[in-house]
């Protein structure tokens, strides 16, 4: 099983031995790794922790990032949670919450797990975390969601690419928002089908996503993409846990997506040359920031 | 293909803010320092593509100093590395340049030794805290980090190969994969020997010994 290329491979083999996704995953980690289950559960363990770690630091954070276009976001969507008059009801404001925490603590040069990079690595801490909380699921259930999030990025790595330098945001928040997506179904329990479903739901709906960050600084638009990425993979499970499923098969949206990302021009991957990153604020914070720069 | 762990996917813990600006960074920083085997005097540092674009605001810049400094991906320092090299007493400049298809995250690196010797390497950051190390002074390579490997510098001679290779296999050792590369026939010639286990000192000694050898360097995994 360490020669897994494919998600309906996965699928159908889960489904075969009559097991769940995150099964699966330990067995082609125990053959990639030459590790066991043990430590492969220890270390998916001590990765939570830094979740959990990066989350509380993030909640507090109220002291602007270098540039100061980001402070105290989490600090503000965990008030209005606690003065109760969310819009979205419990769990998406929470997600939102949680995600803006590890971004913001990202964005600062804090400690933080890339899943699968650092630029995304909100969504599926703030995703599955606020599920947790919300269900009373305790850490081997969310280490069960966090496998299976990990396997499906393992894929795409595999298959196409994680970096927004040669693929766009699409491949980072998309990818982590899908990623989280399914990590969300298994957690609650899903199908492997369902776990497949979920990611190309989500990923399908972030296709062409570009990576045009202001001053090339992780954090406009990143970090707020992460509150909304995360809550996009909750509506992304939502949906394949109702039985909806994806027309496009989930090798086939990376595949697109990998086709996407080829497509795209230079100035819209990473290089902080287009976009967001060209407007005349985005140019202005640039050159504030920036300007001490030797050419 | 390489083999891909889940957590290399959902990892590494790492300092922020960019897994291939900050993390990678580093990760080719520790390898230049292995490589380089003490503490850089000067550090020219050369950024290629959306690195030259973005370099500071990712933290490139202290990415990579941590890295030579000695720092690993998840370590605070990072964020004073500057400052560190700085109390050091030692020269780190920055540099923006093009190096033509060369993957977008690539840094060219002129480091000096403390007998004023230098180590130049070329390494790109191909996302998630990925590197690949594709040149050593004039040697073109492929270094990921993920294996133990033996770099031996040695004079091109009939049987060196074949030599070190044998040294490796009495000590139990499995190589994954073989690099040699010269510059020309009869001239210096490295050779690249990523393998399955670690290498003891044992064997290296034995190794360094070999009449032609002129340079022989284990480097853990990064």
């Amino acid at each position: 099983m360490s020669k897994l290329f494919l998600i309906k491979e996965m699928v159908e083999r889960a489904e075969k031995l009559k097991v769940s996704i995150s099964d699966v995953v330990i067995d082609y980690e125990i053959r990639t790794s030459e590790t066991t289950r043990e430590e492969i559960l220890a270390r998916m363990a001590k990765t939570l922790k830094v979740m959990k770690e990066a989350v509380d630091k993030g909640m507090e954070q109220k002291t602007p990032s270098k540039s100061g276009m980001i402070s105290d976001e989490a600090w503000r969507m965990r008030e209005r949670i606690k003065e109760g008059k969310t819009l979205a009801g419990g769990v998406i404001p929470l997600a939102l919450a949680k995600a803006l925490a590890v971004s913001t603590v990202n964005a600062s040069m804090g400690k933080i797990v890339a899943g699968p990079t650092a630029g995304s690595c909100g969504i599926v801490p703030g995703a599955l975390l606020a599920v947790a909380e919300l269900n009373d699921l305790d850490d081997s259930r969310i280490i069960r969601g966090l496998l299976t999030a990990a396997i499906l990025g393992t894929v795409v790595a595999r298959k196409a690419t994680l970096s927004g330098a040669a693929g766009g945001c699409q491949a980072e928040c998309g990818v982590a928002s899908a990623m989280a997506a399914g990590g969300l179904v298994e957690m609650m329990g899903g199908t492997p089908v369902q776990v497949s479903e979920a990611f190309s739901l989500a990923l399908k709906n972030m296709l062409g996503l570009v990576c045009d960050p202001v001053a090339g600084l992780v954090e406009v638009p990143c970090v707020k993409r992460n509150a909304m990425a995360a809550s996009h993979a909750i509506v992304a499970a939502e949906l394949s846990l109702a039985g909806i499923a994806s027309v496009i098969p989930a090798d086939e949206v990376i595949e697109a997506m990998n086709e996407i990302g080829d497509a795209l021009p230079r100035s819209l991957k990473e290089t902080a040359l287009g976009g967001l990153a060209n407007t005349a604020t985005g140019k202005c914070i640039a050159k504030e920031f920036l300007g001490d720069i030797k050419s | 293909m390489e083999k891909l762990s889940i957590f290399e996917v959902m990892g590494p813990i790492m300092i922020g803010p960019s897994s291939s600006h900050t993390a990678g960074a580093v990760r080719i920083g520790n390898m230049a320092r292995k490589l380089l085997n003490e503490e850089p005097k000067t550090m020219k540092i050369y950024f290629h593509g959306s690195f030259a674009e973005t370099y500071k605001g990712h933290g490139t810049d202290v990415a990579i100093v941590g890295g030579l400094l000695g720092y690993r991906p998840d370590d605070e320092r990072i964020r004073t590395s500057l400052k560190d090299a700085q109390e050091k007493g030692i020269e780190v400049e920055f540099h923006r340049f093009d190096l033509p298809n060369a993957h977008p995250n690539t840094i060219k690196l002129d480091l000096t030794r403390s007998d004023g010797t230098h180590l130049t390497l070329i390494g790109a950051s191909v996302g998630g805290g990925e590197i690949v190390i594709t040149r050593i002074d004039n040697f073109s390579v492929e270094l990921r980090g993920k294996y133990p490997t033996v770099w031996i510098l040695h004079v091109d001679r009939p049987g060196i190969i074949a030599k070190v290779t044998s040294t490796l296999a009495l000590n139990g050792i499995n190589i994954a994969f073989l690099e040699a590369f010269r510059e020309d026939k009869g001239a210096l010639s490295s050779m690249i020997i990523q393998t399955d286990h670690e290498v003891f000192q044992d064997a290296m000694k034995e190794i360094e010994s070999f009449i032609g050898v002129k340079s022989c360097r284990y480097i853990e995994p990064i």
